[in-house]
């Protein structure tokens, strides 16, 4: 899967950074077959398979998850220093080797679940439940970013601009919030809405593109990535611009208290009322889709292209919209990231992987709100355990991200899942198409 | 060679496409597969040309058990089909077409297409086709195309043909001719499965005919059986196969069409400087055969083809250069050709589909926001009214039956007040009680004084419904004929010739 990346000399983001598990390699490997076609009509093979991709049905997610682990389970016990030396020995005493492979995934899996639930070795509930309120605090910009995606996924369009959307929008919030002196809850607002209207620009720009050329979101979107991070990594390099003063060091300043989004429990937990505003962006994207007219367009489109413009819906405007709505939801997260996560100074890799991580909770989550929302805190919940896996069990913070890549290539292929499971095969919702008659020019000589 | 299938049996999942099927096909017989569309007919062949395994039951050839495993299994033991989608590349020639999958090659891998032509030529002689073998498919009329595919099963020596749905894509002429080369073919000791669900055709050509309703074999019939009785045979029960309509009372004219022309997105001229009118209380029946620039005229009509010329008068409102939107809301209603590609949403509910173009005002949508509530009384309303059969207002389009989702789109679309009705291909792929439906409400929305059109490539239809009938050929309108015209008269219109017969009535 990630042997597809294109030998680009230059990879953007910071070499700190966990590997996003669906980088733009593996979408580019998608898109870059798929014609940019006249605007008015989609890719249909294309979006035919996105379609059912991005919104099949919510067994096979949870399968998904459930085989990702298992297959997870077994690198672990690979990996394991205890299991190799015991199975050096497996034929004299195969029980060591049972033990020692059962020692390390359990471990493993409980290290998991102690870093991002519950940890029971602390006396009292209130730091008991503190790994939960992490594995929260790493959802919020996951859910916020997942919804993003989501949205314009229902809409046919694969938006994979989340790093750029969520670069400008972390760069545009922060701006004001560092620069400004504005009262309390006034500044909060005004650099987070400034950072949601950076998303959208970044979002809309692609939307347009696409509506007036034709051109393929996929493509732009990458393109837009590089744009937004060597255009942040500039204005953070250049004196005067986004980068600290007296500073040599391509990071902007530290964020004014104004600015930043108030802690939910108090200061032991690093929940903030960013994930208030996530649930409330849950609530919001499930009222777009479900109850609003312009949402009802947007799925119109999203499931057939053809009968929306038959039916009179502007196609075009759709996706320009979709996009601005797409691309506000990522910047919330990257608004986020600066108000919330990394208050101290963003550098040119504030959006964490976070734009592609959205992808996967977005395909996890079947681009259904809730479902993103449920998608998001279970991608938390590895972010936040992946470390406690780390430290207390040695597991390799490479399995987690392996186990969360393994998810979307299970999600992205529904019949291997079914074939693991033995389930039926879905009863399609056919078109029951009535015979075509061939798409050739029939016309007749005499 | 004489084909037997005996108790063929195949299910997908629940449903039983074939339920134990017997059929005989003799040597040198014309056997007819009669049964509506999802009678399991096209299920059945593929069962025998080695396309599905059936579960049950065998198929033998002069006898013996035969075990397909696929197509080539089955040409192997002499039995051709002739799609009704041309399975032939346009970009070779014929004779590189005919020697595709059993090609012969010289020395080194090169294709001896000599004997390919030599085999090409041989053939065509036999039946008198006058088939030039270097010819390139694409440039071939789509009734000489048919013959390259009867061609390539013959090369195969193919003992038993299957014709599945041969005349869909022909003109009336053509499909005569066809009758022709079957009979030939018959004399020559060839058996022929002939799959439609034409009456006509059957009547014409077929010695013994099966009729399949719901993967069963509800009975056999002879060739001078009247058509009604088929019908009824088929649709299993009486059939009104005639549509009630009373005298036109036309009014002035409401859509008035000038000079009108279109370009498509391959930049070639589609319809070419098209003139006619539609009154009110009238329906104008545009015929011809599929693709000589119909979808174009509806399409231009509807505000969805970016590059026309000329102009669409609708009540004195110019309709060219706006959007789909305004179309539809100066009161255009419009049945696409392709109803699950355009008319429908397949994953969307009945409800939902029902309002796809009202989704930006009353009475479905207040402040931007869905009325769910009056969405499902209207729904609930149509779904009586239009008599679409399904669990509820729920079910997903998709999962309705063709005739049911037809009545989905008429539902929607006669539920506004109409200037003017356009239906393209409105009863293709349905059943016969679909389509009494589908007429009757035609008629009954002419009747209220709508200017209606029907496209159609289907000539029973048009005379069915037609108080005038324009018929298309290449883009243009070869003439405006009153809807009594005699059908040989139209079929040569359909070829492009304007017989002086019809000049004169126009």
């Amino acid at each position: 899967m990630t042997d597809s990346r294109p030998p680009t000399p230059v990879e953007p983001g910071p070499p700190t950074e966990p590997g996003p598990p669906t980088g733009p390699d593996s979408s580019t490997g998608h898109g870059s077959p798929a014609t940019p076609g006249s605007p008015a009509e989609a890719p249909s093979r294309f979006s035919g398979v996105l379609r059912e991709i991005t919104t099949g049905n919510a067994v096979i997610s949870v399968l998904a998850v459930v085989l990702a682990l298992v297959a997870g389970g077994i690198l672990i016990a690979l990996t394991d220093p205890g299991v190799k030396a015991a199975s050096g020995y497996l034929f004299s005493r195969p029980s060591d080797t049972l033990q020692a492979i059962w020692t390390s995934v359990s471990g493993a899996y409980l290290a998991l679940f102690q870093g991002s639930i519950y940890n029971f070795s602390r006396p009292d509930f209130a730091s008991g439940i503190k790994p939960f309120t992490e594995t929260l605090s790493f959802a919020t910009p996951l859910i916020a970013a997942g919804l993003g995606v989501a949205l314009a996924f229902r809409v046919g369009l694969f938006n994979i601009g989340g790093r750029g959307q969520m670069l400008i929008a972390a760069a545009a919030a922060g701006w004001v919030g560092y620069s400004f002196d504005i009262p309390f809850p006034l500044h909060l607002i005004i650099a987070l809405l400034v950072g949601i209207a950076g998303g959208a620009i970044w979002g809309g720009i692609v939307g347009l593109l696409k509506a007036r050329t034709g051109a393929h979101e996929v493509i732009v979107t990458i393109m837009l990535n590089y744009v937004a991070y060597y255009l942040v990594a500039y204005l953070l390099r250049t004196p005067g611009l986004l980068q600290a003063k007296g500073s040599s060091n391509p990071k902007s300043p530290a964020m004014k208290a104004s600015a930043i989004f108030p802690d939910l429990f108090g200061p032991n937990y690093n929940l903030t009322i960013g994930f208030i505003l996530v649930i409330a962006a849950t609530a919001f994207v499930w009222y777009l889709l479900n109850r609003s007219s312009l949402g009802f367009k947007f799925r119109a489109i999203g499931e057939n292209p053809h009968a929306a413009r038959v039916a009179g819906i502007d196609v075009k405007n759709m996706y320009v919209y979709a996009m601005l709505i797409s691309g506000g939801l990522i910047g919330l997260a990257g608004a986020n990231q600066v108000q919330a996560s990394i208050t101290t100074g963003f550098g040119s890799g504030i959006d964490a992987g976070i734009g592609f991580d959205a992808i996967t909770v977005a395909l996890l989550g079947r681009s259904k709100p809730w479902g993103v929302f449920v998608a998001g805190i279970l991608f938390g919940a590895f972010k936040a355990g992946g470390f406690t896996m780390q430290a207390s069990q040695g597991v390799p913070i490479e399995i987690v991200l392996v186990v969360q890549s393994l998810i979307v290539l299970f999600i992205a292929a529904p019949p291997l899942v079914r074939a693991v499971f033995r389930l039926p095969a879905p009863v399609a919702v056919t078109r029951l198409r009535p015979s075509k008659i061939s798409g050739k020019k029939a016309v007749v000589t005499k | 060679m004489k084909l037997e299938l005996r108790g063929i049996t195949k299910r997908f999942g629940a449903l039983v496409a074939n339920d134990h099927i017997d059929l005989v096909v003799e040597p040198g017989e014309i056997h007819c597969l009669l049964g509506e569309n999802g009678a399991g007919k096209s299920t059945l062949m593929n069962v025998l040309y080695g396309l599905y395994r059936a579960e049950e039951g065998e198929i033998l050839l002069d006898d013996v058990p035969q075990h397909f495993t696929g197509p080539g299994d089955a040409m192997a033991a002499g039995i051709g089909m002739v799609h009704q989608h041309f399975m032939l590349i346009p970009v070779f020639t014929v004779a590189e077409n005919v020697m595709l999958g059993h090609e012969k090659t010289n020395f080194g891998g090169r294709l001896n297409l000599t004997a390919a032509r030599q085999q090409v030529r041989e053939i065509s002689s036999r039946f008198g086709f006058d088939i030039d073998p270097d010819a390139l498919i694409e440039d071939l009329p789509v009734g000489v195309q048919q013959r390259v595919e009867i061609i390539k099963a013959l090369s195969r020596d193919a003992q038993v043909l299957v014709f599945d749905e041969p005349t869909a894509v022909l003109t009336p002429q053509e499909t005569d001719e066809l009758m022709v080369i079957m009979r030939q073919l018959k004399a020559a000791g060839t058996s022929i499965v002939f799959i439609t669900h034409k009456l006509r055709e059957v009547r014409e050509v077929a010695d013994r005919i099966t009729v399949i309703r719901l993967g069963k074999v509800v009975g056999e019939a002879s060739p001078s059986a009247t058509n009604t009785e088929l019908a009824s045979l088929m649709v299993g029960r009486p059939v009104e196969l005639t549509v009630h309509k009373d005298p036109k009372i036309a009014g002035e004219a409401a859509l008035v069409i000038s000079h009108l022309s279109v370009i498509d997105h391959r930049g070639q001229l589609v319809v070419n400087d098209v003139s006619f009118e539609v009154k009110a209380g009238e329906i104008l029946a545009i015929a011809g055969v599929q693709g000589n620039g119909q979808t174009e005229l509806t399409e231009a009509i509807m505000g969805l083809q970016p590059r026309v010329t000329g102009s669409i008068v609708l009540d004195g409102i110019e309709l060219r250069r706006e959007s789909t939107r305004k179309v539809l809301d100066s009161g255009v209603g419009f049945v696409p050709e392709d109803r699950g590609e355009d008319g429908l949403i397949a994953g969307f509910t009945i409800a939902e589909n029902l309002m796809l173009d009202r989704a930006d005002g009353a009475p479905f949508v207040k402040a931007g926001a869905l009325q769910l509530g009056s969405l499902a009384e209207f729904a609930e309303h149509k779904i009586v009214e239009f008599d679409i059969r399904a669990q509820g207002i729920g079910t997903h389009a998709g999962k309705l039956s063709g005739g049911n989702q037809q009545k989905v789109v008429l539902a929607r679309e006669l539920s506004r007040d109409l200037r003017l009705f356009v239906a393209a291909q409105p009863t293709r792929g349905l059943d016969v009680g679909s389509i009494e439906f589908v007429h009757s409400r035609i008629v009954a929305t002419r009747d209220a004084g709508t200017p209606v059109i029907v496209v159609s490539t289907e000539l029973d239809e048009v005379v069915a419904l037609a108080d005038r009938i324009a018929v298309m050929y290449r883009g243009e309108i070869v003439g405006i004929v009153p809807g009594t015209t005699p059908r040989d008269v139209l079929g040569l219109m359909m070829a492009g010739e304007l017989p002086d017969s019809a000049e004169a009535a126009a």
